[in-house]
Parts: structure tokens; sequence; C-alpha cells
């Protein structure tokens, strides 16, 4: 085995391996501790994939169009095509890296609070799973094995919001199980139907349509794009997720906007798009539409919104769109401003839940009326929070400028009536994105200090800036120097476009 | 010509060592009347057949009781892998009774003995080829249940069940009985491979409206048995009346009986332009049948039974694929016969180990009570709990219970390849249905017991363990955690 495939190994076993110590180490504190190390072993783990590898440059037509920097195939169940194949390339490590970032940050967050309900060792023995079935998700190769990965998210984090969360959770988790086990059966089926026709379930090989008939494509790209628009989600699909982010405890809410999401809208462009690229041609009019949508009814909703939390929960719908709406240009542009957008919005509303969560637990509402003057009792928590306002709504020079710009730029390319319309309305909804985070800064930290935030201290625990500080300066970072996420991903996405456009 | 027919006893050996263990424990508890002699002898007797249907069925397919081409007796791998899966499930269900036994709820030797003739029925069903051998075993399977699911001294519900079980049965035997009748009448033949070659041939008889009437009967008869919807309104009151091992029994072994009965003729004698249909429509309509009623149900046992009844459905849906041409390629067809065997291979591993989870956390003796008995159970009994847990999202087709995943993963793989897209929707959908009790029925193991919607009911009591139950318990669960990771096994297995 070469070192990457230990890597590659190492990334999935390493936080396996680690949510099994952590259930046997009897103590509570020394198990957290257990989880956080083996968290942060696993981003260790991740970082040194980028190395090694990248050997060719360009795509040039006859290699396949996913050439991963390293990869492991073994067989597993030969009776249901399904292969243990892992591999990572510029597409999946961001998302990769990104993960092991935010489970870390919010293991370490666990080790300083654990939120009401029960055992933190259970919390972060669950943080872990979840962290185990993401990265698979973004690290399988082979249809089947995508599947199995995208299924093993679903019950721990249906445990993390029922056993955490705030006071309606129960309902709130169990819409969240059933919506992802509706997309999840679907993607089963989908799956399948590509399966059943190509005779193998393996990315690279299926990659570019794989003489798949454009009827296959069709409904192949049907249920795999109604899967992951459940998970991204794309409206009118997203009604789970505002339930969802804001009965989760912070920790919860924070992996699932953070990278849960990016499981949707990752298996888009790698298995919908990929797999079935005259499927995604001749459906991208409709998604580009329901993306634009989200866009609008996400930021037209939040503008109506009375919570914090609940606010930030429904910004994600937006933003989602605006990735979405990449996907669906199907031009490099596009898929570039997908996958920074789709960093970015990890980073930021990672931060702007950790944020949420502190003024929630230190002023108890989470309520924008009773919500007012933060600045004055607390100011370097406001100043965080308009911070991470600031990147979300896509100010340039922060993270979330590239993604939401570039969406509309690639629309506006692609031309034609449809798409130019769409790129001016998406523009709408970035400015109603601005007017939406703007009043709620303006509500919170803004005005005389109201009674719930009269108490609040102006200190910030040292775990509280360990979680945060990392987010503020990637959140800087792939603003300043875009070419973090860009560099790596510019020649798998040219590949991409180079066997969709065909 | 000779008259005297050499039999091959190697191939009837499984079939020997079941009767035998029958016998055997209704002799020990006669003569030593010691209950547990009578047990370890029953036991040791399930063991005994279930390794001598894997070492028999490994040495290729024998045949016996022959007239020309056509054997009543065909041993090969399907029957192996039945024979040892139901003496299998014997030996569980024996080892849940243990402390029932042990308390003197019921009477041993009579238990033990009407089991391991039930055993015995299992056994030869598998490796029938005739009709008459295939009913008249199905009936050997079924009959020591009746008097089984009434055996509870003192339980009026016991008897109840018992008496609905009866009624429902015998009507179902008639009815299979009629249609295999017709089905001789009509083409002349009992064995199952000469109906079918007859059939086959003759496409005139095929189009006769008394074929249509004796496939029909004959399916209708075995749906009654596999409890497949609209023939399962016993199921759910015959489980919860009957004690709880039975009730396991029942939906394992009897259910897996059913099942072996109705793959046999579907897919070796009846023609599948006619079954098809039948069986696709069965399919649709007991696994959505089960799925809703059971969002409802608030007692254990019930709810485990409508699962069981959903489940049967998920098991006939690959057959359905039969229904449309691109399904009766020869490929196709035995690929959904592999994956209807698969599917009920991991479905009773799972089914077992979920029954054993519920009498691990009953008092002895004690039925399996409301959902709300079961409330917190796992935090008093984390293992047990998580067993139990690990066996119902199993069910639910959801990680970690990855052997029931893959069992669903088998079926829509199996309908997509035949071409049923439409089927395979119809099981996916249906699963997300099934989550929903099956989340219900897990997540409430874990909820607070002094949560302020349910006073603390009489299940909140620490229950001691039985060894033995532990033992089953734990085997059950390493086997769903085995075949969940090397789901190969199974698959080849069924594929034979």
């Amino acid at each position: 085995m070469s070192v990457g495939q230990v890597l590659l190994v190492a990334v999935l076993a390493v936080p396996a391996l680690g949510a099994v110590a952590v259930a046997a180490t009897p103590r509570d504190r020394p198990a957290r501790l257990v989880g956080t190390v083996a968290a942060a072993l696993t981003l260790l783990a991740a970082v040194p994939l980028v190395f090694g590898g990248r050997s060719w440059v360009a795509w040039s037509a006859g290699a396949p169009a996913v050439r991963p920097w390293h990869q492991l195939d073994l067989p597993w169940v030969p009776g249901l095509d399904l292969r243990f194949h892992l591999g990572v390339d510029g597409i999946s490590w961001p998302l990769v890296v990104l993960t092991a970032l935010l489970t870390l940050l919010c293991c370490a967050y666990t080790m300083w609070r654990v939120p009401d309900g029960g055992s933190g060792r259970a919390l972060v023995a669950l943080l872990l799973v979840v962290e185990v079935g993401i990265l698979g998700t973004f690290l399988a190769l082979d249809l089947v094995l995508f599947f199995l990965f995208f299924e093993v998210v679903l019950l721990p984090m249906y445990a993390i919001i029922a056993g955490w969360g705030g006071a309606d959770r129960r309902r709130a988790a169990r819409k969240f199980a059933l919506y992802t086990l509706f997309g999840s059966v679907l993607l089963l089926v989908g799956v399948y139907v590509v399966v059943a026709a190509a005779g193998t379930a393996d990315v690279v090989a299926l990659t570019g349509g794989g003489g798949l008939s454009r009827g296959t494509q069709l409904v192949a790209f049907t249920l795999l794009a109604l899967a992951f628009a459940v998970k991204s989600p794309l409206w009118p699909l997203h009604s789970w997720l505002p339930d969802a982010h804001t009965q989760a405890p912070t920790v919860g809410s924070v992996v699932l906007a953070g990278v849960l999401l990016k499981m949707g809208t990752y298996g888009l462009i790698r298995v919908a798009v990929g797999v079935a690229p005259e499927g995604a041609r001749w459906a991208a009019p409709v998604l580009g539409v329901l993306a634009v949508a989200a866009i609008l009814v996400g930021s037209l909703v939040c503008l109506a919104q009375v919570d914090v939390k609940r606010l930030i929960a429904y910004s994600s719908v937006g933003h989602m769109g605006f990735v979405l709406l990449g996907v669906a240009t199907l031009t490099a542009t596009g898929i570039q401003a997908a996958l920074i957008g789709n960093v970015a919005h990890g980073v930021i509303t990672g931060l702007l839940f950790f944020l949420a969560g502190a003024v929630k637990d230190r002023t108890g509402t989470g309520t924008l009326a009773e919500l007012s003057g933060l600045r004055e009792t607390s100011p370097r928590l406001a100043g965080l929070l308009a911070f991470a306002a600031v990147a979300s709504l896509g100010l340039p020079g922060l993270a979330g400028f590239w993604g939401e710009a570039f969406a509309v730029v690639a629309a506006v390319q692609v031309g034609g009536p449809l798409w130019t319309t769409l790129g001016v309305l998406a523009a709408v909804g970035g400015a109603l994105t601005a007017a939406y985070l703007l009043r709620l800064l303006r509500q919170v930290t803004h005005g005389r200090p109201s009674p719930a935030v009269g108490g609040v201290g102006a200190g910030l625990a040292g775990a509280e800036l360990t979680a945060w500080v990392p987010l503020v300066l990637l959140a800087l970072a792939i603003g300043l120097a875009p070419a973090l996420v860009l560099g790596v991903a510019e020649a798998p996405v040219d590949a991409l476009i180079g066997v969709v456009r065909r | 010509m000779n008259a005297v027919q050499s039999v091959d006893s190697v191939a009837l050996l499984p079939a020997y060592l079941a009767a035998g263990t029958a016998v055997l424990v209704l002799v020990v508890d006669l003569l030593l009347a010691r209950p547990r002699a009578t047990v370890v002898v029953a036991a040791l007797g399930a063991l005994g057949t279930a390794v001598a249907s894997a070492a028999v069925g490994a040495s290729g397919e024998r045949l016996t009781f022959c007239v020309g081409a056509d054997c009543s007796w065909v041993f090969g791998g399907r029957a192996a892998l039945v024979g040892a899966v139901v003496a299998l499930l014997t030996l569980g269900v024996l080892g849940l009774s243990a402390p029932a036994l042990r308390a003197g709820r019921s009477p041993v030797g009579e238990y033990c003995f009407l089991l391991a003739c039930s055993m015995t029925g299992g056994v030869v069903l598998g490796a029938a080829g005739d009709l008459i051998t295939l009913i008249v075993a199905l009936e050997t399977l079924t009959l020591p249940l009746y008097v089984l699911v009434g055996l509870r001294r003192g339980s009026l519900a016991s008897a109840e069940a018992a008496v609905t079980f009866f009624v429902v049965s015998v009507v179902a035997t008639t009815v299979t009985l009629l249609g295999a009748a017709l089905l001789c009448a009509v083409t002349g033949g009992l064995h199952l491979d000469r109906v079918g070659a007859l059939l086959a041939e003759r496409p005139e008889l095929r189009d006769l409206p008394l074929t249509t009437a004796a496939v029909a009967l004959l399916l209708v008869g075995l749906a009654f048995k596999v409890a497949a919807v609209p023939f399962h309104a016993w199921a759910p009151a015959t489980y919860d009346g009957a004690p709880l091992p039975v009730a396991a029994y029942l939906s394992t072994a009897s259910k897996l009986g059913g099942l072996v009965a109705l793959l046999a003729v579907v897919q070796r004698a009846l023609p599948a332009e006619q079954t098809g249909p039948v069986l696709a429509v069965l399919a649709v309509l007991t696994m959505t049948v089960g799925n809703l009623v059971a969002l409802r149900q608030r007692r254990t046992v019930r709810l485990l039974a409508w699962s069981s009844v959903a489940q049967a459905g998920y098991i006939l849906a690959p057959l359905g694929a039969l229904a449309l041409a691109a399904g009766r390629t020869g490929e196709a067809r035995s690929a959904a016969y592999a994956a209807a065997v698969a599917y009920a291979v991991f479905f009773v591993v799972l089914e077992l180990a979920a029954f054993a989870g519920v009498t691990a956390l009953r008092p002895v003796g004690a039925d399996g009570g409301t959902l709300a008995d079961l409330r917190g159970a796992a935090r008093r009994h984390p293992w047990r709990g998580a067993a139990l847990g690990l066996a119902l999202v199993g069910l639910a087709g959801l990680p970690p219970g990855l052997a029931g995943l893959f069992a669903k993963v088998a079926v829509v793989r199996a309908l997509l390849d035949g071409g049923a897209g439409w089927l395979a929707l119809v099981v996916a959908l249906n699963a997300v249905i099934g989550l929903a009790y099956y989340l219900r029925v897990t997540a409430s193991l874990w909820t607070s017991p002094t949560s302020p919607t349910s006073p603390t009911a009489g299940g909140a009591v620490a229950v001691p363990l039985v060894g033995v139950v532990a033992v089953v318990l734990a085997v059950a669960t390493v086997a769903a955690v085995v075949v969940g990771v090397a789901p190969q096994l199974v698959l080849d297995l069924a594929g034979r």
C-alpha cells in the first residue's frame, strides 16, 4: 500500500476507531478528550492527501474524466457490484479537509460545553460516526459505496438532534430522518438504474455517461437530482432544514450546515452530473429556475424571521441556491463557483451557528425582538457576529463573495433570455441577502441593551475562541486567496466539463 | 424394471435427524421426566439437523424417490440453506423459551416435541419436489404451531389466538389443496418440474380457465401462510396472543416456510406470465398496508407482527418482476429468486434478534407488552437495548444495521435488473414509511423513562437477564453483524 492509500484508510478508520474508543472510555471528560484527539488525527491524515499523485496537468481526450490523486480499490460484495473504492481529487479534497476541521472544532467545543440532554461522551462518539459517513461520501468512487456512506450519516445525526436538541427536538429530528431517507432511497434506485444499465458502479468508468442511453440518463439524473435536492436542500424540498437546524444543538447545527448539506451538492456534481451528463443538460434549466427560486424564497423568508438560528438556517437555503445555480450552468466557471461556494458556506455558516449558539447560551433566548445592544455589553462577540454576517452576505475580500458572484457571472455567461434573467434574479437575491443579514446585525448588536442582553459579560471563553478563530482565519484566507480551493479544483473541473459538454 | 426403489438415505439424513429429534424428545420426556434433559436433547437434535443439512448440501444436489426423471426429494443448495436456517431458528427459539419453560408456564415435553415436529416440516419443505410432499411438509410445519400458540396455561388471549390461527390456516390449506388438485387435473403431473415443463410445452393448457383458477388458488393459499395482504388478518392477533418465543418462530421459521413453498411453485411449476402480475400486486399491497398499519400500533408484538407483514411484501417484491417480459429472461428470473431468498435470510436473522431483544427486556414469561413498557429500557440495560436497537434499525434497512440495508439493496437491484423500476420505487418509498415506526420504537428505548407523558410503567424496573436468552440474543446479533459486513456469504448461498 502506498502512503496515499494508507492516508485514505486512516481518514475513515481513525474517526471510526475513535468513536469506539470514546464509547469504551468509562469517564466522561477523558472520553471527550479521546474523541477530540481522534478528530485531530483525522485532520492530520486528511491534509497531506493533497501531496503526490498529481502528475497530470490538463485534461486530454481519451483519459478518464476522474483521475484521483490517490485511490484504493478492493472488492467487497461482488453480488451487489459493491467495491470498497476510495479516492480523492481536487473536487473532494477541500470538502474532506473542511469536514475534518469542523468536526475537530465541534469536538473541541464539546470539551468545554456539553449541551443539555445527554452525556458529552455519547455526543462526541456520534459526531465522529457522522464524520465517518460524510468523509466516506466524499471519498467514495463507487456508486453503491457512495450510497452506503450517504446512509451512515442519517441515524447518528438523528440521535444528535433528538438527544441534545431544543424543546421541539423530537419532531424536528423525525422530520430530518424521514426527509433524508426519502432522498437516499431515491438515490438507491437511481444508483441501481445506472448500475443495471452500465454493469459497473465505478465512478471513474462511469463519469461522462459511460455509454448509457439517453432514456437511462434522463431517468437516472431525475432520481439522483431529486435525492441530492432533498439533502442540499433545494426549494421546495427544503422544509426539513429550518426545523432541524433550529432544534439541533450548536455543534449539530454546525456539522449540519457546514458539511452535511455539501453531501448533496457534491453528489450532484460528482454523481448526477458526472454519470448522467445528458440528463444534466436536459434538466439544467429546471434546476436553474429552482435554484434561483430557492435564493429568492430563502432571502424573503429570512427577512421575516424572528429567531436567530432559524434565520441562519433559512439563509442556508439561499446560499445553497447559489451553489446549485452554479452547478446548473454546467460551465467551468459555474462549477468552480459551486465548489468554492460550498466551502465558503461551510466555514461561514459554521461560524454563524457557533456565534448564534453563544448568543443563545448567554441570553437564554434566540428571539430577535428580545435581543439588542450586544455591542454594548459584549463587543467582541458582537464584532465576530458582524464579521460573520458580512462574510455571509458576500463582501468582496471575504470567502462568501466568490461563490455568489461567479454563480451569477456563470449564469450570465451562458447567455440567452432564460439564463440572463436567472443571473439578474440571483443578483437581486444577493442584494436581499445583504438586507436580511444587515437587519440581523442592526437588531442584535445595535440599539440599547435589552434586559436579556444586559447581563451578558464581555469575556469569551478560551474554548470558544479556539473553535472560532480557525474559521475566521479561513474565511479571510479563502476570501483573499480563492486559489486555495480553486487551484486544486481547476483541473478536475475542466476534465468534468470536458465530458459533460461533449 | 426394479420393483424396489433405491433410496438415497444420505439425502434424507437431515429429515431423519429432525424427525428423530421429535421422537427422542418424546421418549426422553417420558422416561427421564427431567425438563432440562428434554430441552437439551431437542437443542442437540436441532443443532445436528442444521449441521447435517449443511454437510449434505455441500456435496452437491442429491435426488431420491424418483419416478423416471421426476423426483420427489431434491436436496440441493436451496434445501440445505432452508434446512439449516429452520433448524438454527428452532434452536434459537428453544433458547428463548427456556426461562418460561423453567418457570412451568408450558409443559416442557409437549412444547419441545411440537417444536421439533415443526422443524421437521421445515426441513422437508426445502427439499420437496412434488406438490403433495410440499403441502404435507407445509402442514407438518404449521400443525404443531396451532397447539404451541395456545400452550400458555391459563391465558385466554393465547387460546383465542390459537383458534384464529387454526381456522384461517385450515381454510388456507384447503384452498391450496384444491389448487393443487386442479393443477394435477389439468396437467396430469404432480412433480413441480414436470408440471412446469408441461405448461411450458403446451401453451394451450395455460390458456384454460381451469389452469388460471388452479394457479390463483395455489397462490392465494400460500399467501395466507406468508401472511400477505389481503390474507394477513390472522397474523397480528395470533402473534400477540402467542407466547413470545412462539411468536418469534411464527414470524421467522413459519414465514420462511411459506415463502419457500411459494417460491418452489412459482419457480418450478407455474407459468410466470400468470404468477408475475398476481405477485406484484400482492407485494405492493403487503408492504404498503403492513407499513401503514404498523404506524399506529401501540403494542410491541403487534407492531413487530405488522412490520413482518410488510417485510413479507419486500420478500415477494423481486418475484413481482416476473410480471414484465424483461423480468422473465433466465438471468433476471434467477436473480429475482436469489434476491427473495437472500432477503428472507437477512430478515429472519434480524427478526430473531429483535424478538430475542424484546424477550430479554421483558420479565420471564411476560408477553410483549406495550411500547411504553420498553421506554427507557436501553438506559437501564445498555447492551440488551443496543442489540434490540440494532435489530430494529436493521429491519428498517439503515446503517449500522447493514444486514437489512444490503437486503433492501439486493431486492432493488434484482428489480431494476428485471426492468421493474416502478416496483423498486414502491419498495424504496415503503422503506421511508417503515423507518417512521422503527425509529419511534428505537428512539423510545433511549428516552428518559421519567418523562412526564408516561407514568413509570411496570417495565421500568430492572429485568434480570437469563443466561440462555442472553446467549441467543448475542449469537443472533453477532450473526446479523457478520452477514451485514459480509453479505456475499448469504448472496452466494441464496443464488445456489
